[in-house]
């Protein structure tokens, strides 16, 4: 399983993650996403990937988790 | 010589709580290096310094808490030579203990730093001082001077700042790039500076280190609670009679710590534990560790008379401003904290409380570092513990209190 991570120096709210990945990413009251740190279901991995591929500021990420 | 001079008369370990403290002369002067050997006796190379500070259970005392020698053992599994960081910003700005160890007794600091790199295999160390403290730069430039070490040493200045001091913006500042924090990780066990693996640790927590490499894990031990041993460094302010650094074990109770500084000197309705990244609370019970939340060391006796929503929204603005600015949320949501709580005190009419704890809520883990934690941590504290006096303020506009400037706030020093 792997989780989505957000750089949130890089991440300058553009927002389309929350657009394109809802069931996994919110807006913030300020735009800025915000990540269900669960592990993302396989069902559900194309759409983070999508998420990640589309974001402009290329910060976004899906790490393995550990152990 | 005759043989009798060559041994050394064994030195005692500290019986009390004053450990750190024991040698602080009366007039304030810095130790010197044989008053200080004289009272600790000397630094002998220590066998497995990492396994008996696992063993002391000592955490960090810059506010972190992460435990010492596991940080220690990190850095030395890695590959390279470590360098050892003094981490001396102390950016808290209610705190001042760190600077009192640096000014007062500076050769148990670098004792600490020089143990500590012995350990991992370091052999240079660098200390990070904020630009500005030349009372404490020069107490450790003299002090380096009457050492003989065998490590490489350097006191740099760095930006003054309530971030500056974490770890990764505190390793930018060293390589002379902007004092803000990096996303981790790596971490600086991992990559610090120059690449290096390398170990940054807290002005107090070396001084400990220094003595548990002298008098081991089970003396460290023998005062504090289980949970959490020794002493550690409180700087006390507010309405108390002799505000000041004291040493406390942990688990010591804020009206202990209180009554050891004289009393109180009026009426307090509330304290400050932990700073700004800490908390209030009402119970003078409440007891000094690192779950109470004592963080860097911070207590702040609070007088009846102060208004604690109008200090409060002082201190978030402050902490909104010292954003390192690189985050969305932390930018957004601590200014938005902070005008929040400015409204309500300023008696403005609408009642942004649910917003307030929505937007604390909304930016705890979302920092590269854990300042907006920090921050959302106070105010949810504020709304909690302030409750009447904010309900008095939306109804009012005011409350009983007034703006006292009990909790201050600094000014950046560049």
């Amino acid at each position: 399983m792997k989780r989505l991570q957000i750089d949130p120096i890089a991440c300058d709210g553009h927002g389309l993650c929350a657009e394109l990945f809802p069931e996994w990413i919110e807006a913030d009251d300020w735009g800025y996403p915000i990540i269900n740190p669960g592990p993302v279901p396989p069902g559900l991995e194309m759409h983070a990937r999508r998420a990640i591929k589309e974001c402009p500021k290329v910060a976004l990420r899906l790490v393995s988790e550990r152990g | 010589m005759a043989a009798s001079a060559l041994r050394r008369t064994p030195v005692a370990a500290p019986a009390g709580v004053a450990r750190l403290l024991d040698g602080v002369r009366d007039d304030n002067r810095p130790v010197l290096l044989d008053e200080h050997v004289r009272l600790y006796g000397p630094l002998e190379p220590a066998a497995d310094l990492v396994a008996t500070l696992e063993s002391s259970g000592l955490r960090g005392r810059g506010g972190g808490a992460f435990p010492v020698g596991q940080k220690l053992a990190a850095v030395a599994a890695q590959r390279g030579r470590p360098v050892v960081v003094v981490n001396a910003t102390e950016g808290e700005p209610a705190s001042s203990k760190d600077r009192a160890l640096l000014r007062l007794v500076p050769h148990l600091v670098l004792d600490g730093a020089a143990a500590a790199a012995a350990a991992i295999g370091a052999r240079e160390i660098v200390v990070g001082l904020a630009r500005g403290r030349s009372n404490e730069r020069d107490a450790l430039v003299a002090a380096l001077k009457e050492r003989r070490d065998r490590a490489r040493w350097s006191v740099k200045a760095v930006t003054d700042g309530f971030v500056a001091g974490e770890e990764t913006a505190l390793l930018n500042a060293l390589s002379g790039k902007e004092p803000k924090p990096t996303m981790k990780p790596p971490y600086p066990f991992e990559r610090g500076l120059r690449g290096a693996p390398t170990l940054v640790q807290n002005v107090e927590t070396l001084a400990h280190v220094a003595l548990i490499a002298r008098f081991g894990a089970r003396w460290f031990r023998s005062v504090g609670t289980e949970a959490e041993p020794g002493t550690a460094l409180v700087t006390l302010s507010g309405a108390v009679r002799r505000p000041g650094v004291y040493e406390i074990e942990l688990g010591t109770r804020v009206s202990e710590l209180i009554e050891q500084a004289g009393g109180a000197t009026e009426t307090l309705s509330a304290f400050l534990v932990g700073g700004y990244f800490g908390g209030w609370t009402r119970d003078a019970a409440h007891p000094l560790t690192v779950a109470g939340g004592l963080g860097a060391g911070v207590v702040v006796a609070f007088p009846a008379d102060a208004c604690g929503v109008r200090e409060s929204a002082r201190v978030t603005r402050y902490l909104a401003n010292e954003s390192a600015g690189q985050c969305g949320p932390c930018v957004h949501g601590l200014a938005a904290l902070a005008s929040g709580l400015e409204e309500i005190a300023a008696g403005k009419t609408s009642d942004r409380r649910l917003h307030l704890a929505r937007w604390a809520q909304q930016v705890t883990a979302r920092g590269a570092c854990r300042h907006p934690d920090g921050a959302a941590r106070f105010v949810n504290s504020t709304l909690t513990v302030f409750e009447e006096e904010l309900a008095l303020h939306l109804r009012t506009g005011r409350c009983r209190g007034r703006d006292r400037g009990v909790l201050p706030v600094g000014s950046r020093r560049g």
